[in-house]
């Protein structure tokens, strides 16, 4: 159902500054009953340079942990290229890839299933060492013993105890040590702090920040909450139906939407504070549409108050409203600016 | 363990539709009593919303589950008085129960799809209680159930009469189990952590729908959540919960205008702000809430708290209100306000001033 063209388009692109992943065009469909086929990501291209964290946002099924499991060839994405530095993933052929896997770890959401319950947890850090040779048996106790250490979970504890009996914060903080372990550049982090309770989420956060620090490492943060979002990331992609409907630097994206449904996600954060009023003709109606048949022209008009005649037609492209801010929409909340390609992507992450 | 508690809200026996007094449930366990609600005492008035917040394991869901009878006799001791309407519920039989289930009293839980049955047609499961409670007969029931879906905004009701629940959005089931719990008309709906499954733009549909229904009904509602944020907007009065107890309760906009107990103010301090910069670390207290076998003698939150004295490990804090506040409870011997706590505030923050001069290498003490 893709049309080549018909893409959000890739002017927010950065080639010029040395990206560490550079996703373009990429295309994940899933087969569908009567030869239909589900497009869970269409044509979606975003780059993230080394150090930087992009956070991935929208409502489930938009397509944000297809995105990310396509980053990671788990599956291969449907068509588009995956770089990795100098290595196009989705060329690679499965012992090639699999050299690659080292360089690239994920951080699931549920923490508990997504630890193998029958070892314990000092063999579930150890693992991704042994699988890949790394070091002898003492420098692999080291190095788990180090990043037990550093995520906080008591190393003597782990020896001896399996996932069950570690509480869903700690067994998060056991998922971020096996991401570390093998010394990745990238990590995909999908919904890693939904399923926890605020006070363990804001342990979580701070230990990926702090972790990003220790161990260099470049993130992408799948979320659909966007103040945990604005709070860890330096850039942002919103998300809608398998597209990216603005993206840019996190502050910008949260002071300054451009994108109505940006605006609409905003409104539908709950405010912790009792005088702010609830207003809810500032929410959003309706459901996502089907992903086996997605709305033509923008994907959002279905849902959106400002769309006219041409939002059902044609597909909005990708245009820069600031600096580094980039929106696919006909009637955006902030008009385009005419930038010049170079002064557009001057934007570094604020660190 | 006396009824020191004085109930949250109104004095009792002023005609409050809900009076819990002095609750507590025990579950027996290899390793002891454990003790999941410990002397709750709150009362809700018609029409009223009462926000219950805590963390996974602050007892809030046992709470719940308690007043609405839904606990196992067989494992549950429930010691108490819960009053509704003037009536004492808590020793009432599993047949008295299921009379008083849908028409005075119902449940919105997390999950829709399990509160559902996945192999019967929604429409199904709303006539069912209709046929049941209010004697309808087959068609009344078909058009009143239609009227309802169409009342939760599910579009094209008729239609979606006969599908089952698999066929449905996380949202539009969760619109089903509220026309379900709806159906017969009740007069108080426990909503435990009804959007947490669901996102954001969902989850605001949602308490945008369990709001409007509330008003037409005039409907009280206990909404339990562990988001300060979810209640802040939508609750009249808040009970916080730490370890089985209410430690601080008051109407919504006093309890957040002035937090007295340090464990609501770590909830609070806790959520990513968007009027926060990007990277903005966050506080988060350590540790996890006890264990609730064999309690020590202290305040539970001691271990937690960053305030703690020796008093607080010794002697187990009471609740009492605000001095010139009767609505405003906490339990707690050294309030975030207090000479003390603003003493250890600002040490904190010198200390922490300190750390970021010297360059990051801040660690929480997790």
């Amino acid at each position: 159902m893709v049309i080549p063209m018909a893409g959000s388009g890739t002017s927010h692109l950065r080639p010029s500054e040395k990206p560490l992943l550079t996703v373009e065009n990429l295309t994940v469909e899933f087969p569908a009953r009567r030869r239909k086929v589900v497009s869970a990501v269409s044509n979606l291209s975003f780059d993230l340079l080394p150090g930087e964290t992009l956070g991935l946002v929208g409502e489930s099924g938009c397509g944000k942990s297809s995105t990310g499991k396509a980053i990671i060839q788990l599956p291969p994405p449907t068509s588009g290229t995956v770089t990795l530095g100098n290595t196009e993933l989705t060329a690679l052929s499965g012992k090639e890839l699999r050299q690659q896997r080292t360089r690239l770890q994920m951080i699931f959401q549920d923490p508990i299933s997504s630890l193998n319950p029958r070892k314990n947890v000092f063999d579930i850090v150890e693992e991704p060492l042994r699988i890949w040779n790394l070091g002898d048996a003492e420098e692999r106790d080291r190095r788990v013993t180090e990043c037990l250490h550093a995520v906080g979970v008591d190393v003597d504890g782990a020896r001896e105890r399996k996932p069950h009996e570690f509480s869903g914060g700690q067994c998060q903080r056991i998922s971020i040590a096996r991401a570390v372990v093998t010394e990745p550049e990238l990590i995909i982090c999908d919904e890693p702090v939904s399923a926890l309770d605020v006070l363990v989420q804001a342990q979580i956060l701070n230990l990926l920040e702090e972790m990003k620090q220790r161990f260099g490492l470049t993130l992408v943060f799948v979320a659909h909450d966007l103040a945990v979002v604005k709070n860890i990331s330096d850039r942002v992609a919103v998300m809608y139906l398998g597209k990216i409907c603005e993206i840019g630097p996190s502050e910008a994206i949260f002071s300054n939407p451009a994108h109505p449904y940006t605006e609409a996600l905003l409104n539908a954060i709950p405010v912790p504070d009792p005088s702010v009023q609830v207003d809810s003709s500032d929410h959003l109606r309706g459901d996502l549409p089907s992903p086996i048949d997605p709305p033509a022209g923008c994907r959002f008009h279905t849902r959106c108050e400002r769309a006219t005649d041409v939002c059902s037609r044609v597909e909005p492209q990708m245009a820069p409203v600031g600096n580094g801010h980039y929106v696919a929409c006909h009637h955006p909340l902030i008009t385009p600016v005419e930038i010049s390609r170079s002064v557009g992507t001057t934007v570094t992450p604020t660190d | 363990m006396t009824s020191e508690e004085t109930p949250v809200g109104t004095l009792p026996g002023t005609g409050a539709l809900l009076d819990v007094r002095d609750l507590s449930t025990r579950f027996d366990s290899p390793r002891g009593a454990v003790r999941a609600v410990s002397n709750v005492s709150l009362s809700l008035e018609r029409g009223q919303t009462l926000g219950i917040v805590g963390e996974s394991g602050s007892g809030k869901s046992v709470l719940s589950r308690t007043i609405m009878g839904l606990l196992p006799r067989s494992t549950a001791s429930v010691t108490g008085e819960i009053i509704f309407e003037g009536e004492d519920i808590s020793g009432f039989s599993d047949d008295q129960y299921r009379q008083f289930w849908g028409t005075e009293m119902a449940m919105i839980f997390q999950d829709p799809m399990t509160a559902l049955n996945p192999v019967m047609k929604i429409g199904k499961q709303i006539t069912e209680s209709l046929r049941r409670h209010m004697g309808m007969d087959r068609t009344t029931a078909h058009d009143t159930a239609v009227e309802l879906l169409r009342s939760v905004r599910i579009p094209e009701p008729a239609k979606r009469f006969d599908v089952y629940p698999h066929q449905l959005s996380g949202g539009m089931r969760q619109r089903v189990v509220i026309a379900v719990a709806l159906a017969c008309g009740p007069r108080l709906l426990l909503a435990d952590e009804p959007t947490t499954a669901l996102d954001v733009t969902i989850q605001a549909q949602i308490l945008d729908l369990l709001e409007d229904q509330q008003r037409e009904r005039y409907m009280a509602m206990i909404l339990v959540t562990h988001d300060l944020g979810v209640v802040a907007g939508r609750a009249h009065k808040i009970a916080v919960m730490y370890a089985g107890r209410i430690v601080e309760s008051a109407p919504t906009r006093k309890l957040f205008a002035d937090m007295k107990m340090p464990y609501t103010e770590a909830l609070m301090s806790a959520i990513p702000r968007l009027d926060a910069p990007p990277h903005t670390k966050l506080s988060a207290i350590r540790g996890r809430p006890p264990q609730l076998v064999n309690p020590g003698p202290g305040c539970a939150f001691a271990p937690r708290c960053p305030y703690a004295r020796d008093l607080c490990s010794e002697e187990r804090p009471v609740l009492r209100p605000v001095e010139d506040d009767p609505d405003h409870l906490f339990a707690c011997h050294y309030p975030v306000d207090s000479a003390e706590s603003i003493e250890i505030k600002d040490h904190l923050r010198a200390e922490q001033m300190v750390a970021e001069a010297a360059g990051g290498g801040d660690s929480d003490g997790w």
